[in-house]
């Protein structure tokens, strides 16, 4: 096992003591195929126990150890050594508030989640002793993509449009609804459409793609606001060009 | 201290917990529900898992088989009337879940698709790919979005139960972003927070199974059940201990010893299956007691590989081809790219077994209620003893989804049934009392020892006496370190003083908690002279049903090690049998 030191400058701040954040910096003695989350460990564990941070599966499924690593918002347990100098920055995800160290709030993006309706809508009702709904492949794999978020928020931190204006649904809210928009179980894309359509939605978009860049999940948020700003325009065109569809 | 005053709390919200809390709010759209975690509930450990959830819904299946390998896999340690139960919900939850969004692997026809997992003799898994955990979190989570009724504590880490007049009234909880203790103050109490095997040093268990909710009720008086039996999955990625799935040998992938030798035909589960041609309960499909065992022998025979971490032997998927492994097996292909830089389509991966999942936990009956009035579980963190000695893969994620929903339709049943008025002033004084307990811990200084030096004495100590295979001597040893470091314990200073997500604080109580169930780990398996399913002894290698068909039961005593009586198992149909993971078996 080979050894080596890295020096990890982490941002700090504790709101009862810190009137802003401070960095400190720790030279920690790291194996080589460690990731940033493990030198953080080994900080908390033998050098400095009041380091807090968010973490739990290590295996990259439960988003929860999102941070800026050298300025750029990662997964930090996927954030392998290998692939960084010896200096290694760590602040906390950018464009959020911070509540303490590397951990940020998290209330406007939960509030932003539930406004979507994410959940199915359905169809039409089934009786649960009439089994499940068919769904093919090629159905499933219509939508598969866009279900895979982890909900780590890399792509808000990502984000230039939500940067400047906090009240912008954001990418992964925004590709939850049309993951449930594309489920051919589904029936609730219209009343998706109040907040996804609104000018906090999709319009709010600048198409940047930065979000779908550091997504660690290929989810492609980008990709599923852009298929939805065409649903809507289409949505338009008919509404005005053929009211007679909707009677 | 601010005091919420609802009907039911709810303390975790993986699977379990967010099963239960849509469960409530479905009995009563008026409930006042609290579902209170010490993660966002979709961060809970449920993400994790990959393989699938067993449930019979093909027309080749049927009921009763599935009854049979869930016995059989469990050693009989099994109550039947649970498990009875459980295969009989088993298919309507993952249907309702289906029903919910959940993204099932499909056939081409658009039904659900079923893969084969160890110890099932037919294929009955249902699986999202190898995100099954994940996509079953994902889909409770954001279904729970539709009940107004459901408030949601995200981040709030529960401390202790308030337990008056006999009967558990509510609990108290650190808001961790303020340090402000909050009472919760409620009819009924749900517990669903997971598993423990953090106390473990290798693990797949995320950080924060640490066993809270359990140790909690343990505390309050509440029996646990079965804590010897501690499930090793033969197949974890050396250094990290990352899963890979059961999935993979469902999916045809075989295990090699260094020669490249197929070494589970020696072990009673031979002969040699061909390869591409997984037979069900046979070879790489037996039970994962089983396999785990076989490694422990083929290393003591020099015929495991060695690594810088460890000893290992090889899961060979190559033959599956690229095509079938990115479809079926996306994740762990990735996972194991990542993080030891393995290719599966081209390369043997080393693995070696890894603790994975307790079998044992809070006891309950079948309805979910533990040993005190007004207290339920539900989960990893319970015991309602469908899984014995040996849990079979695929069965926990629909136990979280058929208990969890029992827990919260009993619930609602014991609130319903008779005055259950909270006694606010009893309450408050235990919560007064839990209050202090964390205020001596901010004001204490000195003491010398630290969290994570007592942390790695113990799950060392876990490791070396009550691994795959124990004995006497190992388990003495390890009461003892327990008990040493139970002691050494109330040394520990809190450094960091802060009110805000302070971790050194929560970093304390959950090892205050893996110590308390550690303790019930050992002195059950001293206690069980026998062999039987995931609890092996080296000194009695036999199974006992005379003297061992039997629930250990550990009881809370205070600073001293807990007393241990039985129960007896239920048995309604199988008699205790011989498991037969041969391929001779029909
Ligand atoms: C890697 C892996 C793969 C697996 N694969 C499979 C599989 O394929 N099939 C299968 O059937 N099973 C599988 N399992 C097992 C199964 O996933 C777990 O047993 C199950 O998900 C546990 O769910 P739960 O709801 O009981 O607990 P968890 O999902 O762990 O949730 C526990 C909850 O309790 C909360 N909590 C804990 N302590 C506190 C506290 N002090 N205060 C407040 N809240 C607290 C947590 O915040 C969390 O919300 C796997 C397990 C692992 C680790
Ligand atoms: S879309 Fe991708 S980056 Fe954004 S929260 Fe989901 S997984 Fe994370």
């Amino acid at each position: 096992m080979s050894l080596r030191q890295i020096e990890l400058e982490v941002l700090r701040y504790d709101p009862e003591q810190d009137d802003e954040p401070r960095f400190q910096k720790y030279s920690v003695p790291c194996q080589e195929e460690w990731v940033v989350l493990d030198a953080l460990n080994y900080v908390k564990d033998n050098l400095d126990g009041s380091l807090s941070y968010r973490w739990s599966c290590h295996m990259a499924v439960c988003g929860s150890c999102g941070m800026m690593i050298d300025g750029e918002p990662t997964l930090s347990c996927k954030a392998f050594l290998r692939d960084y100098g010896s200096k290694i920055r760590v602040e906390p995800l950018a464009n959020f508030p911070i509540e303490r160290d590397l951990v940020v709030v998290l209330d406007d993006f939960m509030s932003k989640l539930k406004r979507v309706k994410p959940y199915l809508i359905p169809k039409q009702h089934k009786p649960i002793a009439d089994g499940e709904y068919r769904q093919t492949p090629r159905q499933l794999k219509l939508y598969k993509q866009y279900t895979l978020c982890i909900n780590c928020t890399l792509c808000y931190a990502a984000c230039p449009q939500f940067a400047l204006i906090p009240d912008f649904i954001g990418p992964a809210a925004l590709a939850l609804a049309h993951r449930y928009n594309l489920d051919s179980r589904d029936g609730g894309r219209a009343e998706r459409q109040e907040e996804v359509a609104s000018h906090e939605g999709i319009w709010e978009c600048s198409f940047v793609g930065a979000c779908s860049e550091v997504c660690p999940k290929s989810v492609d948020p980008a990709g599923a606001i852009q298929q939805m700003k065409i649903a809507s325009t289409v949505d338009w065109y008919l509404e005005r060009l053929m009211p007679w569809r909707n009677k | 201290m601010e005091t919420i005053q609802t009907d039911v709390v709810i303390i975790g919200a993986g699977g379990a917990g967010l099963r239960a809390a849509i469960a409530l709010a479905e009995a009563d759209p008026g409930l006042r529900i609290a579902l209170v975690s010490k993660v966002y509930p979709m961060r809970s450990h449920t993400c994790a898992a990959e393989g699938g959830a067993a449930g019979v819904v093909k027309p080749d299946d049927s009921l009763e088989q599935h009854f049979n390998d869930t016995v059989g896999g469990g050693d009989w340690l099994t109550d039947q009337d649970a498990v009875e139960l459980f295969i009989n919900e088993a298919p309507k939850e993952l249907v309702q879940l289906e029903h919910w969004g959940c993204p099932w692997s499909r056939e081409d026809n658009g039904s659900v698709a079923v893969r084969p997992f160890g110890g099932m003799k037919i294929k009955r898994t249902w699986f999202a790919a190898d995100k099954t955990g994940f996509h079953l979190l994902h889909t409770l989570f954001q279904t729970s979005l539709r009940f107004d009724n459901i408030q949601r504590f995200d981040e709030y880490f529960t401390t202790d139960l308030l337990v008056a007049d006999g009967r558990v009234q509510g609990c108290t909880a650190i808001e961790m972003r303020s340090g402000m203790m909050h009472q919760f103050q409620a009819k009924a109490v749900i517990i669903c927070s997971g598993g423990a095997s953090r106390m473990f040093p290798f693990t797949t268990n995320g950080s924060i199974k640490t066993g809270d909710g359990t140790a909690l009720a343990y505390r309050a008086g509440a029996p646990v059940k079965d804590m010897e039996f501690v499930q090793y999955h033969p197949t974890g990625l050396p250094g990290t201990g990352i899963l890979l799935t059961e999935g993979c040998r469902g999916e045809g992938g075989v295990l090699r010893n260094k020669d490249g030798y197929r070494y589970l035909q020696d072990y009673g589960m031979g002969p040699e299956t061909p390869i591409g041609e997984p037979v069900l309960k046979t070879m790489e499909l037996g039970p994962r007691d089983r396999l785990s065992q076989a490694f422990w022998h083929e290393q003591k025979k020099g015929k495991t590989i060695e690594t810088q971490w460890g000893d290992c032997v090889y899961l060979d998927l190559t033959h599956l081809g690229e095509a079938r492994i990115k479809e079926r097996l996306p994740f762990v292909h990735d996972l194991a790219k990542s993080y030891l830089g393995v290719d599966m389509i081209t390369d043997m991966v080393p693995i070696r077994p890894v603790v994975h999942y307790m079998m044992g936990g809070i006891h309950t009956d079948i309805n979910g209620a533990a040993g005190l009035p007004g207290l339920f579980a539900a989960g990893e963190c319970a015991c309602v003893s469908i899984n014995g000695a040996n849990r079979l893969g695929s069965n926990s994620l629909t136990e979280l989804l058929v208990f969890g929903r029992r827990a919260a339709e009993s619930a609602v049943a014991y609130i319903n049934g008779g005055d259950k008025t909270v006694d606010a002033g009893a309450a408050n004084d235990r919560a007064e009392a839990s209050r202090a307990r964390i205020t001596a811990l901010f004001q204490k200084s000195g003491g010398g020892e630290t969290t994570s030096g007592i942390r790695r004495e113990m799950t060392e100590s876990m490791e070396s006496g009550a691994g795959i295979y124990r004995d006497e001597e190992s388990l003495k040893a390890t009461c003892g370190k327990i008990a040493e470091l139970r002691r050494r314990y109330n040394d520990i200073e809190l450094h960091d003083k802060s009110n805000v997500f302070n971790t050194d604080l929560f970093q304390i109580l959950e090892l205050g908690s893996m110590l308390d169930l550690a303790e019930t780990v050992a002195a059950s398996a001293l206690a069980r002279q026998e062999s039987r399913g995931s609890h092996q002894r080296l000194d009695f290698t036999e199974r006992d049903d005379s003297r061992f068909l039997k629930h250990s039961m550990a009881h809370y005593q205070g600073e001293g090690p807990p007393r241990i009586d039985y129960l007896d198992v239920t048995i309604t149909k199988s008699p205790p049998g011989v498991r037969d993971y041969s391929g001779d078996h029909k």
